[in-house]
């Protein structure tokens, strides 16, 4: 049963991944990069971490997606505007390239390693990857980087505004 | 092949950070590269969740709480980068990359 669902949430996650890399329209590539993290947060909910699981549909699938179609919309580029897909010789050597690179990363990845462990050892601990427990290690043990995260996004904001507003 | 572990993770992981780098090394269109990165950071994020759930110690959730940074730091840089594909447009009438080369004058 859980292996069924990885295949799925894999091949729907690399699925959707190609369609954005394939599409020329953006739109297109926006709505399949959203189709991408939903499968993602499948597959963080098979790995227990159900916390990140909704904070990737609710940040990801939801915020960041909504400004990129948004940002999308209000450029509104017409067709001539995207520029052609130009099929070069380079960018055959950087697909094969790539293409090597993952075998390379799954081959050494699927030789055995000792540290693996089954599944069923961490769902006894209760309540792992829940709102409880991973609240626990972000407020106790890393609560300064939590702090500093909140003047990154205070940074953010403000950058963003003043660099798309021009004049204020 | 019945029983899923680490590897089959870390593969999707791989497969992902590589669709991301194509994406940004072969868009010409701004929004594009930015969606590669988000691609790129999610990879990330999936070898951070596979590693915390099959080598850390039991119950620890350093990963998580790591993977959690990590979607900020993703909400906050499509923000910014977003901002400057606005003002990007608004100079040059083109979001091409090619073609936004004021710094090389």
């Amino acid at each position: 049963m859980e292996a069924v669902l990885f295949y799925i949430f894999a091949i729907g996650v690399v699925v959707a991944g190609a369609q954005v890399v394939l599409r020329r329209n953006p739109i297109y590539g926006a709505v399949s990069l959203v189709a991408c993290f939903f499968f993602l947060a499948g597959i963080y909910v098979l790995l227990s971490a159900h916390l990140i699981a909704i904070l990737q549909v609710m940040v990801y699938a939801g915020a960041v997606m909504v400004l990129f179609v948004f940002v999308i919309m209000l450029l509104n580029l017409k067709e001539e505007e995207l520029g052609e897909m130009h099929v070069t010789t380079m960018k055959g050597i950087g697909l094969a390239a790539v293409l090597v690179l993952v075998g390379f990363i799954a081959w050494k990845a699927l030789t055995p390693v000792q540290f693996a462990r089954d599944m069923a050892v961490n769902e006894q601990i209760h309540g792992f990857g829940g709102v409880k427990a991973v609240g626990n290690v972000l407020y106790r043990s890393s609560v300064l980087p939590f702090e500093v995260t909140s003047l990154l996004l205070l940074v953010a904001v403000v950058s963003a505004v003043v660099i798309a507003k021009g004049k204020i | 092949m019945n029983s899923v572990g680490l590897p089959h993770f870390l593969i999707v992981g791989a497969a992902l950070f590589a669709l991301g780098m194509v994406t940004v090394v072969t868009r010409r269109n701004a929004v594009g590269i930015l969606m590669g990165v988000e691609l790129i950071l999610n990879a990330a994020n999936v070898n951070f969740i596979a590693f915390n759930h099959y080598v850390d110690a039991p119950g620890r959730l350093t990963g998580q709480v790591f993977s959690i940074f990590v979607i900020v730091l993703a909400a906050a840089e499509a923000a910014v980068g977003l901002a400057i594909v606005l003002a990007i447009f608004q100079t040059f009438r083109t979001i091409d990359v090619q073609e936004t080369d004021l710094l090389r004058e």
